[in-house]
């Protein structure tokens, strides 16, 4: 059997978060997010957690499982190695029920760095012209599925409520660094303000939880060098 | 009467943003219901590509994608309705590509384009194989751009009509709990497929059909041919995980247990690049015939493409078959087996996405519009779901110029009042049953009785078992009495849908005596036009649905065998 330790809250009737604790049968091959469906359904109907894809594309599931922010669909049982599985929701956030964090302040800051491309140019009739090269550049950035983990594993997000944070700068540089983006100059200064870019200190914490094997702190480390490269000109 | 939009769209995959983003740019009041947060929807899970004519890796036309589809769709699709969507199709990926989609470049800086199962030409336009991420999240940035409004974590629980016109919606607030009501001019449904019926689906899990089933069950919108059920070829063993058709595109094999390239005795001049309904076939044919491995899979063989070409244009399935599978496909071969992946049908609507009520508007895997008929071609659902969420939000704001006014109060309310009695009746349940046994036995059934083979047994003892189900769910009792996410509350809510679709589907494809598309009964394996080039039209009524025919629509395109 495998032990699972999940933090229960509900800000409606608990005053501060508890553990509760569910065997479950020993099946290596289940994921913690099956394991989450399979409590439940069979040992606690109360129970409440995000969920859609199951396959690590949507973002939904991430929280904090032994230790590390995880996609729940994406952790096999087998994988953490353990007989007892602690399971919390993403730390720093607030909780609206059980797992289930409020997301709102994270959006608000992916609103913020205007999110989308940006070129005036009269559109032409067929695609904009990208080499293969170019497209690269942006390979590793657009494959983030905004679920969180780095955002609330990240020491700054937690002390600076405003620090814009990895997951919305990642996107920033996507658009900075995508050739056929023309706000620069609007980009870099989004970013470069009192909880911009400079509030990182590159501890690395976003990069080491990325579900995707995304290295924000590399966004951030060439938006902060075009953006000194910009005051020294 | 709660809160008012003059256009409300039910879904934020790409058909509803693109829905929305159309009503917004005609200067109307838009607003988005959702089940979950836009980029959480399941659009975000096509990996493959999307389909438009564009020529960029070898000559092409658009009468050439036409032809392709309505013979993929074993004649059944409405060829007006596939002209609008193949014409539709390069101006719709330029214009994705103009506000920012991340493409796949050739090396002269155009979007690639790769081969698709039932395609004459290489067709599908990809990003990597996150094509369905690249376009959605576009879509999200998009409705960030023009600030539509969504009202996120929501389950449409009834579609209000007074007459016969839509006056609004009622939902289940997730996050709070609450039964809330929507009053608008007009409601665009656009919630995505019923996948989570089966027990073997590629689907997200929140795929569980009640976008479809509530319009059916309260606003008596028809559904239509939902018998005609996809089954993708490639999904992983055990996790049923989609394994792109665009693994197959880039030189991926199909081998038995004896190692044999078997589609070779199928269709041995397009090999593992028939449509999808026959590879399902042949696939399932190995297995049933004693050359699966474990009679339960075959192998997807990409170890000769080599780790370059994996590495750049199957990365995630990479990624997926490492985490979900153990195993790196640069290596070892995929443990593969159909799965339920699409619904071809939907709610009845026509090429405009205009349903049977005033105001009420389809688009998506939610719609049965029909461009997919019998069955779809890969690269062919993202742009359904873009093609027909523009026209959809388009027709819908030309439905408001003209539209009467007219007083929905009563009507809401009462609705609100009914749902509220009908919720606060199930959290109060106290029978025996526990609902998630109903759940798994439905969806072991429907692999079982209304799988890749069917038959009139099969479908018979199928109905007999949905009415079990039916009966059983009336005793069931609730798990939890909390307000705020109450999953409980929510799955059983939407078990309920799924129990109605079901049988539907069962009863379809009883009556349909017939092999036609995904549609395949042992007991009458040919095609038969004399009686069957038709859609199915179903109405809810309190004991099951009433089937009727509809004309397809055929222009261009003569009915012909279907061989590849």
């Amino acid at each position: 059997m495998i032990t699972f330790k999940i933090e229960r809250f509900d800000p409606d009737v608990d005053r501060e978060p508890r553990f509760q604790t569910y065997s479950v049968a020993d099946n290596k091959e289940m994921s913690v997010l099956e394991a989450l469906f399979y409590i439940l359904e069979n040992l606690d109907g109360s129970l409440s957690f995000r969920y859609s894809c199951r396959g690590a594309v949507c973002g939904s599931c991430a929280m904090h499982i032994n230790g590390r922010n995880r996609l729940a669909c994406q952790t096999l049982i087998k994988t953490l190695n353990s007989k007892t599985i602690t399971v919390s929701p993403l730390p720093h956030q607030k909780i609206i029920k059980d797992l289930v964090v409020d997301m709102d302040n994270f959006f608000e800051k992916y609103e913020k760095i205007k999110p989308y491309l940006i070129n005036h140019s009269v559109e032409p009739e067929k695609e904009r012209l990208q080499s293969i090269k170019e497209r690269e550049k942006i390979d590793e950035m657009v494959n983030c599925i905004l679920c969180g983990a780095c955002y609330s594993a990240c020491t700054m997000s937690a002390l600076d409520g405003k620090f814009l944070g990895p997951a919305a700068l990642t996107k920033a540089y996507r658009f900075y660094a995508d050739s056929r983006d023309t706000a620069k100059k609007e980009r870099a200064e989004i970013v470069d303000s009192e909880h911009g870019i400079f509030r990182c200190h590159t501890l690395f914490n976003c990069s080491e939880v990325c579900p995707k094997k995304i290295v924000p702190t590399y966004s951030i480390q060439k938006l902060k060098g075009a953006v000194a490269k910009k005051r020294l000109s | 009467m709660g809160v008012h939009h003059q256009i409300i769209v039910v879904g934020s995959g790409l058909s509803g943003l693109r829905a929305a983003l159309e009503a917004k740019k005609n200067g109307l009041d838009v607003a988005i219901i959702s089940r979950v947060q836009p980029v959480r929807s399941h659009s975000i899970a096509a990996q493959g590509g999307i389909n438009a004519a564009l020529g960029n890796a070898s000559e092409d036309s658009t009468n050439s994608h036409a032809f392709d589809t309505v013979k993929g769709s074993d004649f059944l699709a409405d060829q007006d309705a596939v002209e609008v969507m193949t014409q539709e199709a390069p101006g719709i990926v330029y214009e994705m590509e103009h506000w920012g989609t991340p493409f796949s470049r050739t090396k002269d800086g155009k979007i690639a384009q790769r081969p698709f199962g039932g395609a004459a030409f290489p067709r599908t336009c990809y990003a990597t194989d996150i094509t369905g991420h690249a376009l959605l999240h576009t879509m999200c940035e998009r409705s960030v751009y023009e600030g539509i409004k969504v009202y996120e974590e929501s389950l449409l629980l009834s579609v209000v009509r007074s007459d016969n016109s839509v006056c609004g919606i009622i939902t289940l607030n997730i996050k709070t709990g609450e039964i809330e009501s929507f009053s608008a001019d007009s409601v665009i449904i656009a919630t995505g497929g019923y996948g989570r019926i089966y027990g073997n689906s590629t689907n997200a899990i929140i795929n569980t059909g009640s976008g479809m089933a509530f319009p059916y069950m309260t606003a008596s919108v028809p559904l239509k041919d939902l018998e005609f059920v996809q089954f993708h070829p490639t999904t992983l063993y055990g996790t049923n995980i989609l394994m792109t058709e665009g693994a197959r595109g880039e030189g991926g094999y199909l081998r038995n247990k004896n190692g044999d390239r078997f589609m070779k005795n199928y269709t041995p001049n397009v090999m593992e690049l028939a449509p999808r309904d026959i590879v399902a076939r042949s696939i399932q044919t190995e297995i049933n015939e004693g050359r699966g491995f474990d009679n339960a899979y075959v192998h997807l063989d990409l170890t000769h493409l080599g780790r370059e070409k994996i590495a750049e244009r199957l990365p995630g399935i990479r990624d997926i078959c490492i985490y979900f599978a153990g195993l790196d496909p640069v290596e070892k071969p995929i443990p593969i087996q159909p799965g339920q992946h699409y619904s071809m049908g939907g709610i009845a609507c026509n090429k405009d996405c205009e349903t049977e009520v005033s105001g009420l508007y389809a688009a998506g895997e939610s719609a049965c519009v029909s461009v997919h008929g019998g069955n779809r071609l890969g690269g062919n659902s993202l742009l359904d779901t873009i093609v027909f969420g523009k026209r959809a939000g388009h027709y819908a704001a030309i439905y408001l110029k003209s539209k009467p006014k007219k007083d929905c109060t009563t009507a809401i309310d009462a609705e609100l009042k009914r749902v509220k009695a009908k919720v606060n009746a199930l959290e109060n349940s106290t029978g025996k049953e526990n609902p998630s046994k109903i759940r798994s036995e439905l969806k072991a059934m429907m692999v079982t009785n209304a799988g890749v083979f069917r038959d009139k047994a099969k479908l018979e003892a199928g109905v007999v078992k949905i009415k079990e189900l039916k009966e059983r769910y009336k005793t069931i009792h609730l798990l939890s009495k909390s307000k705020k996410f109450n999953l409980d509350l929510l799955r059983n809510l939407e078990l309920e849908g799924k129990l109605v679709l079901a049988e539907v589907i069962l009863k379809g494809a009883l009556m349909r005596e017939e092999s036609r598309g995904s549609h395949f009964r042992t007991d009458f394996p040919t095609r038969d036009d004399a009686k069957f080039l038709k859609h199915t039209i179903a109405y809810h009524t309190e004991d099951g649905p009433k089937l009727e025919y509809r004309d397809v629509n055929i222009s261009k395109f003569t009915p012909e065998a279907r061989k590849y």
